[in-house]
């Protein structure tokens, strides 16, 4: 109950910041909403099932193409362009998953990471189609949905909460479901888990088309709702920002995501204003968290029994 | 702090009952920010590739726009107003570039943005500088702003784009250098328009182009590519940007040693920022190099070019005066030089007074047709067509003599000039 209240006094935090943030805060934490939905994504899988992966671009990217190209090259309107888009996510993580999780640990890493980089580099070769790394703005027809023009300040924050809000509360659902607790079960024993009677393959298997949904989602309505799609989404960098978010905000937690791409967001915002060594601004904070809170922010408060009670 | 305070009065609904207090106190406020609105500095945003691929022509974009800030606000700035520039980082990202575009506008206040050169950043920003209804200048190169692909904010009235420059050159190349022409190109949209325009060009000079090797960007060595030059080619070009230019030009060298090798015609962009004299470019002597503008003081230089050279800071070999080793990215960043001067041209011709007046900015670009050569157009005349948003003017042609690009070649403007793709001004703001 506590954490069910907590989940919706975040969401309704977030729907009071949409009548009272400055502009340019309301345009970021649009951004971030769904950037956090992304890193939910890759929360389900490396938080929740121990499946690091260094390939979620691939995911983020089938999303964000598929709905674009389909509103480049067919004239789809965002709405299905949205859903399909979601699904390529899913679709791809699927693909991916059925070869890369024979491997595990450093070689899935390794794997993923693979798969992530011929994805990119596929972009780019059918770049008269794709766009390339140039990549394209998205016409405007094709971001309305229902009569809302996603392109407006207003309707792109609510649409972005209402993103999040699904997944957040999909995740919670998730995380204390039956399926769940196997989930957590094949990260802290897979063996044993086995030896219970689950099979860790299909497990696996459930949880990375799960967490490319979301990936693909976020894509979709990233690239839909900000105008623009492009390769560089599909580039290394994309994969491991979600590993970020999640490793500063706490993994194996539902807000971690959320809280990890708030600070990480606005962490790259300040330094980048006053130094170029943004990237060692960055580096420095994970350094000091891997040091002192290594399960990142609310992991670390929940393992101290300050929050023990967090999803 | 007023931006941000307007963009919450007039953007957001008011839920909070506090903000009567508020809306009272910016009553009070209102009148003093008028009275400072007519002396107060017009502000420029600038996106700057400052770090990521793009970080060498940051470098240089940033001193160049800080020496022509210098000169406007000597000259008396715009329309008597100061004029200050808040430079931001995008890291020569497109997702980034959005939220600088976002930050510059939103938050420091700017009356316009101005700067990036990078394709995949200007693509990625522009829709946003088109949402937010913020003039939006690049000093871009591929053909995006011409094609039609952006939007009505966005212009490029500063340096022309590939399609000019290699169509114009063409010609020269044909009846210089050789008809049987392969090209060496990086595997990504900037490549993709010399391979395009330039073999559409070749055909059109009665040459051919018999190979184009396209190299993905994430390679490191090229000695794999290179045995696929075929032995009839007569003239190579090539095209490389980001840091391996390097590694691809000496290779390229190793691969032909000292004996028999085609004529080569390059792009400067696989050597801006390069010493050409550095060990193992030897052999690039004799070959030849498109200039945006020439990076060696030309004897025929016209007068304003000394004073460009000083104010930027740049020696007759265009390095810089303080180090010999830090080679400018003298062909492309003039673009930002002349970009702010266009920039006072427009908000003079439009009465620019404050960000209410930015779509008269923009129709006051649209109507110029034309620039004069001279300290504010140091690289040259130019042509403007408003239609389009794209400027058109000289490419040159240097040859490397005695470790020194020297100018073969200058084209007319109408060489690089096609067929209009787009009319922006048809298109609504």
């Amino acid at each position: 109950m506590r954490a069910l209240s907590l989940h919706l006094a975040v969401l309704a935090l977030l729907l009071a910041l949409h009548f009272v943030l400055p502009a340019y805060h309301h345009a970021n934490l649009a951004r971030i909403m769904v950037l956090a939905v992304f890193a939910m994504g890759y929360n389900i899988a490396f938080g929740y099932t121990g499946l690091l992966s260094l390939g979620h671009a691939l995911f983020l990217s089938a999303g964000m193409f598929g709905a674009g190209l389909l509103i480049q090259h067919f004239g789809l309107t965002a709405a299905p362009a949205l859903l399909i888009g979601t699904l390529a996510g899913a679709a791809m993580a699927a693909l991916t998953g059925l070869l890369a999780l024979r491997t595990a640990g450093v070689s899935l890493m390794i794997v993923t990471l693979m798969f992530a980089q011929a994805g990119y580099l596929t972009l780019l070769y059918f770049g008269a189609v794709t766009g390339g790394d140039e990549g394209f703005p998205v016409p405007a027809a094709g971001r309305v949905a229902f009569g809302l023009n996603l392109a407006a300040e207003g309707p792109r924050y609510l649409v972005a909460l209402g993103l999040f809000a699904l997944a957040l509360m999909g995740n919670l659902a998730l995380v204390r479901s039956r399926f769940g607790r196997v989930m957590v079960a094949m990260r802290e024993n897979e063996e044993r888990s086995r030896m219970l009677g689950y099979n860790p393959f299909a497990v696996k298997l459930g949880v990375m088309v799960l967490s490319g949904l979301y990936a693909g989602a976020a894509g979709a309505f990233y690239g839909v709702m900000f105008g623009y799609v492009g390769a560089t989404f599909a580039t290394i960098p994309y994969s491991i920002l979600p590993l970020l978010y999640v490793l500063l905000g706490g993994a194996g937690v539902t807000l971690g995501p959320l809280l990890g791409a708030v600070l990480m967001f606005y962490l790259i915002d300040l330094a980048s204003s006053h130094t170029t060594a943004q990237l060692a601004v960055t580096g420095g904070a994970l350094l000091v968290l891997v040091l002192f809170a290594p399960k990142g922010i609310l992991g670390s408060l929940r393992e101290r029994g300050l929050a023990s009670w967090l999803p | 702090m007023t931006t941000d305070l307007a963009g919450l009065k007039t953007n957001r609904r008011t839920v909070l009952g506090g903000l009567a207090a508020g809306g009272a106190l910016m009553l009070g406020a209102a009148p003093r920010f008028v009275q400072a609105q007519s002396s107060a500095p017009i502000k420029l945003g600038f996106q700057l590739h400052r770090t990521g691929i793009g970080a060498a022509y940051g470098r240089w974009y940033e001193r160049t726009t800080q020496a022509a800030l210098k000169l406007l606000n000597d000259q008396g700035g715009i329309n008597g107003r100061p004029v200050e520039i808040v430079f931001e980082d995008d890291g020569t990202d497109p997702k980034r570039g959005a939220e600088v575009v976002e930050k510059l506008t939103t938050q420091a206040g700017c009356d316009l943005i101005l700067g990036p050169l990078f394709s995949h950043v200007v693509i990625g920003s522009a829709p946003r500088a088109g949402e937010l209804k913020v003039p939006y200048l690049v000093c871009s190169e591929g053909y995006h702003v011409a094609s039609g692909m952006l939007n009505r904010w966005t212009l490029q009235p500063g340096i022309t784009d590939v399609r000019a420059q290699v169509s114009s050159m063409a010609p020269w190349v044909m009846q210089n250098l050789g008809k049987k022409v392969t090209m060496v190109f990086p595997d990504y949209a900037f490549g993709h328009d010399h391979r395009d325009f330039f073999t559409e060009a070749v055909k059109a000079q009665g040459g051919e182009v018999i190979a184009q090797i396209a190299i993905p960007p994430t390679e490191t060595s090229f000695t794999r590519y290179l045995p696929q030059i075929p032995a009839e080619t007569e003239v190579l070009y090539h095209v490389m940007v980001g840091p391996a230019v390097l590694t691809f030009v000496k290779e390229l060298g190793e691969f032909y040693g000292s004996g028999a090798r085609p004529q080569i015609f390059g792009f400067i962009d696989s050597l801006e920022a390069v010493d050409i004299a550095a060990p193992g470019l030897e052999f690039l002597e004799g070959t030849h190099f498109w200039e945006g503008h020439c990076r060696v003081k030309q004897a025929d230089a016209p007068e304003w070019e000394s004073t460009y050279r000083a104010a930027v800071g740049v020696d007759d070999n265009g390095a810089s005066v303080s180090d010999a080793r830090d080679v400018s990215t003298y062909a492309h960043m003039f673009s930002c030089w002349e970009t702010l001067f266009v920039i006072k041209k427009g908000m003079e011709a439009s009465g620019y007074q404050s960000t209410a007046d930015r779509q008269k900015f923009v129709e006051a670009i649209e109507a110029m047709t034309a620039f004069d050569a001279g300290l504010d157009h140091v690289q040259g005349a130019k042509t403007f067509n408003g239609k389009t948003h794209q400027v058109f003017g000289q490419q040159f042609i240097s040859k490397v003599e005695g470790g020194k690009l020297m100018r073969v070649h200058a084209t007319s403007i109408e060489d690089g000039m096609y067929p209009d793709a787009v009319d922006y001004t048809a298109q609504s703001f």
